[in-house]
């Protein structure tokens, strides 16, 4: 298991090399030039080329990339050029609101996923199914950023039982997560109900039933371990989606976080700090794919044979 | 009294009805063939004893299956639930999908005296451990913290035997259990199957396409063909002197030692679809015996001299 995990970790290594090229390059590929942004409108070419020194930008890519990695690595992200911070520091400012938001949106998605699920595989083509999976048609068509702003305006402004936004309180933490989650929810609900219902046909449930054993025991016990499998897989590729979402749903609601401070030093054009937060982004997202491969090889005996 | 008693079953699932009048008994300690061609019916009748049969979404229309001097047709679930692997054990036809993929080999088989003996955890296991040891897996510490995807098919079979076992049942119906094995172990499992069922006094419906299985382990044989009984007797009778031509036909086509590979031939003509029976005598397309009669009223199931068959044509 643990040279499983080993091994998962180094092959992640080319993937991490090769999302920081991409995400160092970005600053470079925006058109102007990132010193223009830094400099005041009338400042001389020597002005300039002192900046462009002090930020390392007169040297060639190569060597600018390989000195940015090189300090990411030991967590050295720079400054912020408009905030005059070092970017570590704005991250760390910032992360615990974006984690805690992204963690309850996926605790969301998948109780409340795997549970509605359940439901409608176990009443399929009753009532509660078909009710089930309209709400869940429902929930993955909406766009996440209307969806805040029709929970905002139902719950916040109309009723006033939540924060419109901000992230002082505890409730505030509802509404984005509802937001953001309810698309998990979805998903998670279908593909829990169809793996329910192909685990349902195979043999070996049918010769649980030739044993004896509850139905209830056979549907949770048995059916939902297997069906919970293709779930691990699909949660750990939305982590990034949850994330991805979180950016938006951040802005939308005003909240502190990985997303507001992205979307604010992108219009800034602070780029340390957008590849610092970009760089956080990818990180989360490849520790998700781990995540969901330790589960799923914790859950699947054939797996652990397979990554032996 | 006989301790299961199929009383004139029919079977219908949706517009079709692969099952037609099916008799036979099971006593006590005895061990029955129930014999076919694919298609016949026999994993249908096995569903039907198991009392699994709206499962798969058929329904019995007519007759009863007495089992122990209760009709399981009219049995409530829970009741049913109660019989099945407690009173009445299945061994399935293949066991590479009959054992839950993600679950230890040992839990597996613990399941079922927990479930009806009431075991503790540790009583449990020392019984599934025993039973291991029984069906000649060795080292069954280690079987027992296996998972189904290490075991080759025989060993997984003999695991199922022990499921089977595990609850002390009255009755166990194996549909086909060698079907899916490597014929070198074929034998060997039928053999150690049908020595525990006999050391245990158990009874044992062995469905089976291999005359040849049911000359190695059976009392008693009773034929299916298409969904109706051809012919039911005692071993000796059904090998020495079978009454209808289709029993006839399955034990010309048993594999004899010394024979020329290739030199087997099956039966003649095909198994005549479930949708377009012949009137009249089923086989009848397929029979040497044939006349006009047979292919325009359907043989009854007649008491011969020895032993039952349907054929308007079978000597006395
Ligand atoms: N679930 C089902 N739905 C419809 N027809 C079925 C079903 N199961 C079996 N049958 C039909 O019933 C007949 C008997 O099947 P079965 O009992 O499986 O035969 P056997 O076990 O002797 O090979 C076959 O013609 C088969 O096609
Ligand atoms: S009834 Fe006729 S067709 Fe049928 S088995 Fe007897 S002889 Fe053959
Ligand atoms: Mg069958």
């Amino acid at each position: 298991m643990i040279s499983f995990f080993l091994k998962r970790l180094l092959l992640l290594i080319p993937v991490f090399l090769a999302v920081s090229v991409v995400i160092f390059m970005i600053v470079h590929l925006v058109p102007g030039d990132p010193i223009d942004n830094l400099v005041q409108i009338n400042s001389s070419p020597e002005q300039k080329a002192a900046l462009a020194a002090r930020y390392g930008l007169d040297k060639p890519l190569y060597q600018q990339y390989a000195i940015w990695l090189g300090k990411a690595l030991t967590g050295d992200l720079g400054d912020a050029i408009i905030l005059r911070r070092p970017v570590s520091d704005l991250i760390a400012q910032n992360l615990p609101h974006s984690l805690s938001l992204g963690a309850l949106a996926l605790l969301f998605s998948t109780v409340v996923g795997i549970a509605a699920g359940v439901l409608a595989a176990i009443y399929k083509d009753s009532w509660i199914d078909r009710v089930t999976m309209t709400l869940i048609l429902l929930g993955s068509t909406v766009p996440s950023f209307w969806l805040g702003l029709l929970l905002i305006m139902l719950f916040a402004v109309q009723l006033g039982w939540f924060p419109v936004s901000g992230a002082r309180s505890w409730d505030a933490l509802i509404l984005p997560v509802l937001t953001i989650g309810l698309g998990g929810v979805a998903l998670v609900a279908r593909v829990t109900r169809v793996a329910m219902m192909e685990t349902a046909r195979k043999d070996f449930v049918m010769m649980l039933h030739a044993k004896g054993v509850p139905p209830w025991q056979i549907e949770l016990r048995h059916v939902l371990r297997h069906a919970l499998l293709p779930v691990v897989t699909i949660l750990s590729l939305r982590i990034g989606w949850i994330l991805g979402g979180a950016v938006t749903v951040e802005f939308v609601f005003a909240r502190p976080g990985l997303g507001s401070l992205l979307i604010t030093s992108l219009n800034q054009r602070d780029y340390p700090v957008v590849q610092g937060a970009l760089l956080m982004l990818a990180i989360a997202v490849m520790l998700g794919t781990l995540l969901g491969d330790i589960v799923q090889a914790a859950m699947d005996p054939r797996v652990r044979e397979r990554i032996k | 009294m006989a301790l299961l008693s199929v009383q004139d079953i029919s079977v219908s699932i949706g517009v079709l009805s692969p099952l037609e009048s099916v008799t036979f008994e099971i006593d006590k300690g005895e061990i029955l063939g129930l014999v076919g061609e694919s298609g016949s019916g026999k994993s249908l009748t096995a569903m039907c004893v198991m009392g699994l049969l709206p499962r798969i979404g058929g329904t019995i229309t007519k007759g009863a299956i007495v089992f122990d001097g209760r009709d399981l047709t009219r049995l409530p679930e829970l009741e049913l639930r109660r019989l099945r692997g407690k009173r009445i054990a299945l061994i399935s036809q293949n066991p590479m999908t009959s054992l839950d993929p993600i679950i230890r080999i040992g839990a597996q088989i613990d399941q079922v005296s927990t479930l009806h003996l009431g075991l503790s955890a540790e009583a449990a296991k020392a019984r599934s451990l025993e039973l291991i040891a029984q069906l000649r897996i060795p080292e069954p510490a280690a079987i027992h913290r296996a998972y189904p995807h290490q075991l080759s098919g025989g060993m997984k079979q003999r695991i199922v035997i022990a499921m089977a076992l595990a609850a002390d049942p009255d009755l166990i119906v194996a549909d086909e259990p060698t079907t899916a094995l490597d014929v070198t172990i074929q034998a060997q499992i039928i053999q150690i199957m049908a020595e525990l069922v006999r050391d245990r006094g158990l009874a044992l419906m062995l469905i089976t396409h291999d005359m040849g299985v049911v000359a190695q382990a059976c009392d008693r044989v009773v034929v299916l063909y298409a969904g109706r009984v051809a012919e039911m007797n005692v071993i000796g009778e059904i090998f020495a002197a079978p009454k209808h031509p289709y029993t006839r036909e399955l034990i010309r086509c048993i594999p004899r030692l010394g024979q020329e590979p290739g030199s087997l031939k099956g039966i003649p003509g095909v198994v005549p679809s479930i949708v377009d029976y012949p009137e009249g005598c089923r086989f009848n397309p397929r029979c040497s015996d044939a006349q006009a009669l047979c292919r325009e009223r359907k043989p009854a199931l007649e008491r011969k001299s020895t032993g039952l068959a349907a054929c308007h044509f079978s000597e006395a």
